[in-house]
């Protein structure tokens, strides 16, 4: 039998961003909260060592334990979907902070187009330019309608940029000025200048100066390490929940942070989640926490996981397109790309920051004419600058040995002669693409992996094809001896490293039929369970997705509180 | 050779992060380890450096290898980076310690990967789905170098020359060598990547050798700041390993 605990305000599973955000918003207003986490506890002092790339990008010293836990995957229904044995595709977050430990703080706006997706492709190309086997629709919320949020998130993490000329409205400019531009980046911004492209500096959660946040919480500048991505950050510069929120919600006296603490199951009875069961793993004892209100911030996977397990919401069908718990899977087309090698140029790419960068969105979103193409959306284009560690980067030109002597000689020349033009697509939902419980492989407490059934599509194929022209286009106006670009996106593999940009299953909108969450990420099975994350995205936009998590939890956070004075459904 | 650096980068970026920063040495440091970031004695530190007693090299021993598979690794990953004219190879560079090392701790038994059962075959695209561990795959892999160089050339790998070599790891990466246990080209990649590793992780796992890696690519190793640099023209900084961040 499980020890019952004496009941709080509120439960959080998993303190990353999502939880971070929401504790620090609502202990604030004076509601006891507990946040479970099942990593350990994490704090800036614990990176003193932190430049080292075998420890950290190659051996995923801040990422899940994938011994205990993984997912399985399969490209389509008829195939068996098999355990991610090791790591690749995507980077699963662990500890206090989650993911937010090891981005690399590229902070993007969606645009208005995205969030009215449906309504506007069909407004401007007629129904017939959505693929019948698309599950395009709605997000329940307007740009207009998110954009006090993404600013909030914004000026808590101090994000530094300069306003982008293709993108919503701003109601304030970013808190601090743009990151400084390298000699790469300014071959970048040269060379779309001359194609009539629009680049502006890429928004950056590194600080490009010291700044103090709306809560009190003062940060130094980022020192261009090179070390932000699959890193956590030793001077604090990079906003993560551990440096900006969590210590806002543990200052008030109301949060209390249990680590080691796995939820395994939301509890519910009748149309109440009344708490959260889970294991300390340090002991193994079960424990029930009850709560007047949980709220789920355990990543995508997790999230919908412990809905099924849960058995809360009803379990997408694909075969009826029926249900809404597991729906929607989305990724991210990120290979269509270009390499450029320069003869006789060396940079210091050695040097660089997460997101320092320059950014086209010409080619994203609906900003051009999608008349003349087999798919929608697009992608931004970017020239990033985030530290070219020796280990990963030994890159030759195509075609050229990739061992022995002319590998080494080529590969020592070309360190410091390369820049790559990448593009981040967008991934639309499918009706085939879905996640659900794996019927074979469990995790170490015996519960059901997660289960991605998910490929690229032809419109996958023809967008990367499309983008990854246009950035060797790029590099050639840049001035590039010898350019490789991808010729053919090929299947999802789940061996290389794409994003750790997952989204969707738990997705938002304004009808309950086809969504499971309103627009404050409140379940509308469940009035006082709030699912938050990139879950609740109904397709993944061309840019970095923690902006948006980051204004949805806001959001949602406010519905919590709104839940807590009237109850019911809050829109 | 790098460049003689005057302005000691280390130094001098460390001095404009507490004045970029808006701190005081001693100051408030909000959500960092600033405080510790200033060395505590900038002479020592140089003295230290100054060490004239050369020590031995006491990583240089094995903890996994037999010797003999030490010395077919060794033979292999010198073929894959070779010593040339920009500078030592995986030999030279202690890449075959680095692998035996490893394979020694959690890499070497997968300790944080899916190892449960069942086992299936799957699709290229679903990733290694095998029962064995690397050490194991190490084992069967040195055992079939050694069996396929007999078989053509009557020979053991480490007796033959760097093109015979070339051709044995060859048919390794294009699965033309008859092993069902293991993925010969599998194997291949992993050696190739393990070999890259090797000569360009932190000296501190014992490739790398007196950073000779990253000389060699004019990588800077660990500094704790590039501010300075950041938006000006290339230019070669004297690298330096974590063990240099053990004195603050």
């Amino acid at each position: 039998m499980a020890r019952k605990l004496p009941k709080v305000d509120v439960v959080i599973v998993g303190v990353g961003w999502a939880g971070g955000i929401i504790a620090s918003e609502l202990t604030k207003k004076g509601l006891k909260v507990v946040g479970l986490e099942r990593g350990k506890e994490r704090k800036t002092e614990d990176y003193f060592m932190v430049h080292d790339e075998l420890r950290y990008a190659l051996r995923y010293e801040l990422m899940q334990d994938l011994s205990r836990e993984t997912i399985t995957f399969r490209g389509n229904e008829k195939i068996r979907a098999l355990p991610m044995r090791q790591y690749g595709s995507f980077l699963l977050g662990d500890g206090l902070g989650g993911s937010g430990v090891h981005w690399n703080g590229q902070t993007f706006r969606f645009l208005p187009y995205d969030f009215e997706i449906y309504s506007k492709t069909v407004e401007r190309y007629g129904k017939k330019k959505i693929p019948a086997d698309m599950n395009l629709q709605d997000w329940g919320i307007t740009y207009d309608q998110l954009e006090p949020y993404y600013d909030r998130f914004e000026k808590t993490a101090g994000i530094s940029g300069e306003e982008n000329p293709l993108a919503g409205k701003r109601s304030d400019k970013y808190p601090t000025p743009p990151m400084k531009k390298t000699p790469a980046i300014q071959l970048f911004e040269k060379a779309a200048k001359n194609m009539k492209l629009h680049p502006y500096m890429m928004p950056s959660a590194n600080l490009s100066e010291s700044y103090k946040n709306p809560d009190g919480i003062q940060r130094a500048a980022c020192q261009y390490c090179g070390y932000c991505e699959r890193f956590g950050c030793e001077y604090g510069a990079k906003a993560d929940p551990v440096v900006t929120v969590i210590p806002v919600a543990n200052k008030t006296g109301n949060f209390e942070i249990r680590t080691h603490s796995n939820v395994r199951r939301i509890l519910k009875t009748g149309d109440k989640a009344t708490g959260v069961l889970y294991t300390d793993v340090t002991t193994g004892e079960e424990i029930e926490q009850p709560a007047d209100i949980v709220v789920v911030t355990s990543y995508v996977f997790n999230n919908i996981r412990l809905l099924l397990m849960s058995g809360i919401g009803k379990p997408y069908d694909p075969n009826t397109g029926t249900g809404v718990i597991g729906k929607n899977y989305a990724y991210q087309v990120i290979k269509g790309n270009a390499i450029g090698f320069f003869d006789n140029k060396e940079f210091s790419t050695f040097a660089g920051a997460g997101s320092l960068g320059m950014v086209c969105d010409d080619y994203n979103g609906d900003n051009f004419d999608h008349s003349n193409v087999n798919f929608i959306h697009g992608g931004m284009i970017s020239l990033a600058q985030t530290g070219l560690r020796p280990i990963q980067n030994n890159p030759v030109p195509g075609g050229k040995p990739t061992w022995g002597k002319e590998f080494k000689a080529n590969s020592v020349k070309y360190a410091n002669r390369f820049l790559s033009v990448t593009s981040q697509g967008s991934s639309m939902p499918f009706k085939r693409h879905f996640l659900d419980l794996d019927p074979t492989y469990k995790d170490a407490f015996g519960d059901p992996l997660i289960r991605i059934t998910f490929d690229f599509e032809e419109q996958d194929r023809q967008m990367a094809k499309f983008l990854a022209d246009k950035c060797a286009t790029i590099l050639k106006e840049m001035g590039a001896d010898h350019i490789d670009s991808m010729k053919d996106l090929g299947p999802y593999d789940i061996t290389t490293y794409q994003s750790t940009h997952n989204t969707g299953g738990v997705i938002m909108g304004a009808d309950p039929a086809t969504s499971a969450v309103n627009n404050y990420l409140q379940m509308w099975d469940v009035d006082n369970l709030f699912v938050i994350g990139a879950s609740a995205f109904p397709h993944n936009s061309g840019y970095n997705p923690t902006d948006t998590v980051g204004a949805l939890a806001y959001r949602a956070a406010e519905g919590i509180l709104k839940y807590r004075d009237k109850g019911g459904q809050v829109v | 050779m790098v460049e003689e650096n005057k302005e000691n980068p280390e130094s001098v970026s460390r001095r404009n992060f507490i004045r970029n920063a808006g701190f005081t040495v001693g100051g408030l440091a909000v959500g960092g380890i600033i405080g510790s970031l200033i060395p505590r004695n900038q002479k020592e530190t140089t003295d230290t450096k100054s060490t004239k007693t050369k020590t031995e090299d006491f990583n240089q021993a094995l903890m996994y290898f037999t010797p003999e598979q030490f010395k077919v690794i060794d033979a292999a990953t010198e073929r894959i980076f070779p010593e040339d004219d920009h500078g030592p190879g995986a030999k030279a560079l202690g890449v075959a310690y680095f692998i035996d090392h490893q394979l020694a701790g959690y890499w070497g038994f997968n300790g944080r990967e899916y190892m449960q059962a069942p086992f299936y075959p799957g699709e290229k695209v679903q990733g290694f789905q095998g029962r064995l561990k690397r050490r194991e795959i190490f084992d069967i892999a040195i055992r079939e170098m050694q069996n396929h160089s007999m078989a053509v050339y009557k020979k053991d790998f480490t007796e033959l020359n760097g093109d015979e070599q070339d051709a044995i790891l060859k048919d390794f990466e294009e699965d033309k060598v008859n092993v069902t246990t293991i993925s010969p080209s599998g194997f291949f990649q992993m050696l190739r990547s393990v070999t890259l590793e090797g000569a360009y992780s932190d000296p501190l796992y014992g490739g790398n050798l007196n950073m000779d890696g990253w000389k060699m690519k004019n990588y800077p190793g660990s500094q704790m700041a590039y501010s300075d640099i950041i938006d000006k023209e290339f230019k070669k900084i004297a690298p330096q390993s974590l063990k240099s961040h053990m004195n603050h």
